[in-house]
């Protein structure tokens, strides 16, 4: 069985945020970045199948050569292949023209499980999964926690409001993982050194016959016209403690006659 | 003029309160530019909520009514909602970020070669145009959006409990159109829906919300917490490190990894408040910190904080709202 995991090279959650001088994205001096968590969800998943089951798992990414880096990342876990889709000389393209391009990309392979996260962190657009299902003529699952292999089909785990629901698939099927049990792996230094030799393929848009300049920049289907960092919140009025019962009643009076939320 | 098409979530063939919401924003954005509002409902057995819908202002009402819809999947409902835009051929659609419309939505733009202006908390239609507010990167920056000028269709999914639902002074006609869907193409299937423990209210749909983290000490606490949200009416909600200590269920988690909430009062128990956790809850309309640590992260985004032993200030608070029921 053939796996691809399509990977989003982000800003680390916990890197500090300026907007840049276009006031339309961030600047990117100084960001740390990463592989978007659930990325990793599912290429766990994906790397316990393939030990499970056989075949081979390939990482695929649309980014600047920079997200190499993540794509490696994923060889020393375990990946066989690596793919960037290069983002080189292209204006922001937007969940429609990266969802346009991985589908380029994957047609050409022979995938019967392709892997997303649920959602890419930073942008936390959850575009990707529905789309890219939608441009292949595959069915999708979203928020999926856990999957069950069947002759031919999975079923998957998809986490909603209030309740869980049991998803029967065909293969080939497009999986959005939510976080799971099973906890991403790190690289093994035996993992980190294969990694190093292993080629990456890279291609351009043109590669894959898809005209990015239609789809980008002032073509996007949707654009960023300004990206600012939030209002400071209001310091924060604290009710002292000395006594909990005091306190608590303070608060609740504050709730309801200040806040109006009670 | 745009024309406005709000898509109603039913499950159980109980109309979603967020597809309400929806609504009543579409009825704004379509008065805004003098457009007709309509709705989509899809569903078995579902034409008769169509006077609800119309109490909301929608003039006409889509119904894609076929056993093969009684549960969702996202392929059955992409067809339903592709021949209602056909039919009514809108420049604005709507469609809640529930779990159901973040699945849905861009299914449906990838079909009409559009693209999605994802969970904005906020939505205007400026000259016919959409623009909307979302918070990125974790919340510490926000982002303007629009759909290229040249979309014939621009599709918004607003974030639930953001906006305001409320019947129309006058209801619309509400007039029944059955969409025909010829065959059904469903691969991807809903055999079986586990639904969480009875009674339980689900934190991404709750209006309150108290959530218990690490401070909680262990699973054996979580009574503590469930008292005051019994009292208050609220949901349980818990930190990643709570889910990850393996003392409750990741459906309950808020945060980066977990749910996106947006309730009117989250009052958070033991949490430090990492910005992982901030981005779950940060767009929150009133935020309570309870934390022995005058320190912690998480009374730089609360509105009132009490700096103390949750021990001690949970059960008081639980007593004293009891006594302000009474
Ligand atoms: C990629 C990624 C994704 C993540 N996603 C999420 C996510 O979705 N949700 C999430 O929550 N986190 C997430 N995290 C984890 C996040 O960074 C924090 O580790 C986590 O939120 C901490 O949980 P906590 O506040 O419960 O625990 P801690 O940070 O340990 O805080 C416990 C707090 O309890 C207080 N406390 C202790 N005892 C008491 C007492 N008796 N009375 C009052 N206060 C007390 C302490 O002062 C402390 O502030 C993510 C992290 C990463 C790297
Ligand atoms: N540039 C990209 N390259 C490869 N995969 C991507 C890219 N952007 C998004 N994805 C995938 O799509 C998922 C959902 O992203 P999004 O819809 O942007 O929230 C991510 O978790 C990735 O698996």
């Amino acid at each position: 069985m053939n796996h691809v995991v399509c990977i989003a090279y982000v800003p680390d959650t916990d890197t500090k945020i300026k907007v840049g001088a276009s006031g339309t994205s961030i600047d990117e001096a100084g960001v740390k970045w990463i592989v978007s968590p659930y990325d990793e969800y599912a290429l766990e998943a994906a790397l316990r199948a393939k030990e499970a089951k056989g075949g081979t798992v390939t990482v695929l990414t649309y980014g600047p050569a920079a997200a190499e880096t993540g794509l490696r990342d994923g060889l020393a876990r375990g990946a066989d292949e690596a793919v960037r889709i290069a983002s080189e000389g292209v204006g922001e393209a937007d969940s429609l023209a990266v969802a346009t391009l991985l589908a380029a990309q994957i047609k050409t392979m022979k995938a019967d499980v392709v892997w997303l996260g649920n959602k890419g962190v930073g942008t936390d657009a959850q575009l990707v999964v529905p789309m890219l299902g939608e441009l292949l003529d595959l069915p999708h699952v979203t928020l999926v926690t856990e999957l069950d292999w069947k002759d031919g089909s999975v079923v998957a785990h998809r986490e909603i409001e209030g309740a869980t629901e049991i998803v029967e698939a065909p293969l080939p099927v497009v999986i959005g993982a939510q976080k799971s049990k099973a906890e991403p792996r790190y690289a093994s230094l035996k993992g980190i050194m294969a990694a190093k030799k292993k080629q990456i393929a890279v291609k351009k848009p043109a590669d894959l016959g898809v005209d990015i300049a239609s789809m980008s920049g002032a073509n996007a289907a949707v654009v960023w016209t300004k990206l600012e960092l939030p209002a400071a919140r209001q310091a924060v009025k604290l009710v002292p403690a000395d006594d909990p019962a005091k306190a608590a009643e303070e608060l609740l009076r504050l709730l309801r006659e200040e806040a109006k939320v009670l | 003029m745009s024309n406005v098409l709000v898509f109603i979530e039913q499950r159980d063939g109980k109309i979603r309160k967020a597809s309400l919401e929806a609504l009543t924003l579409g009825r704004t954005l379509a008065a805004k530019t003098s457009g007709a509002l309509a709705a989509v409902v899809a569903g078995s057995g579902v034409a008769g909520l169509a006077s609800e819908i119309a109490a909301y202002g929608a003039a006409t009402v889509y119904v894609a009514d076929a056993p093969e819809l009684a549960l969702y999947s996202s392929e059955g409902y992409t067809a339903a909602l592709d021949a209602a835009v056909t039919a009514f051929a809108p420049s604005i659609l709507l469609v809640s970020a529930t779990m159901m419309g973040k699945d849905l939505a861009p299914r449906l733009a990838a079909r009409r070669r559009a693209s999605v202006l994802p969970d904005v908390i906020d939505l205007d239609a400026v000259a016919g145009r959409l623009v909307g507010q979302r918070p990125v990167y974790s919340g510490k920056a926000r982002a303007t959006v629009t759909p290229n000028a040249n979309a014939t269709l621009q599709i918004a999914t607003p974030r639930p409990n953001v906006f305001a639902a409320a019947k129309a002074d006058a209801p619309g006609a509400g007039a029944v159109e059955t969409l025909s869907l010829g065959e059904l193409r469903i691969r991807a299937k809903v055999v079986r829906v586990e639904t969480a423990a009875a009674g339980e209210l689900d934190v991404a749909e709750a209006d309150k919300i108290v959530s218990g983290g690490r401070g909680i000490k262990g699973p054996e606490n979580w009574p503590l917490l469930r008292g005051l949200c019994h009292e208050l009416g609220a949901a349980l909600g818990a930190s990643r490190a709570a889910v990850d200590a393996g003392w409750i269920d990741h459906a309950y988690q808020v945060g980066q990894t977990g749910k996106v909430v947006s309730p009117s009062l989250y009052i958070a128990c033991g949490i430090s408040g990492a910005i992982q956790h901030l981005a779950g809850m940060g767009s929150s309309k009133v935020i309570v910190a309870i934390n022995k640590d005058a320190e912690a992260p998480i009374f730089k985004v609360a509105t009132y904080g009490i700096v103390g032993d949750l021990f001690q200030i949970v059960p008081a608070l639980t007593e004293a709202a009891k006594k302000m029921k009474s």
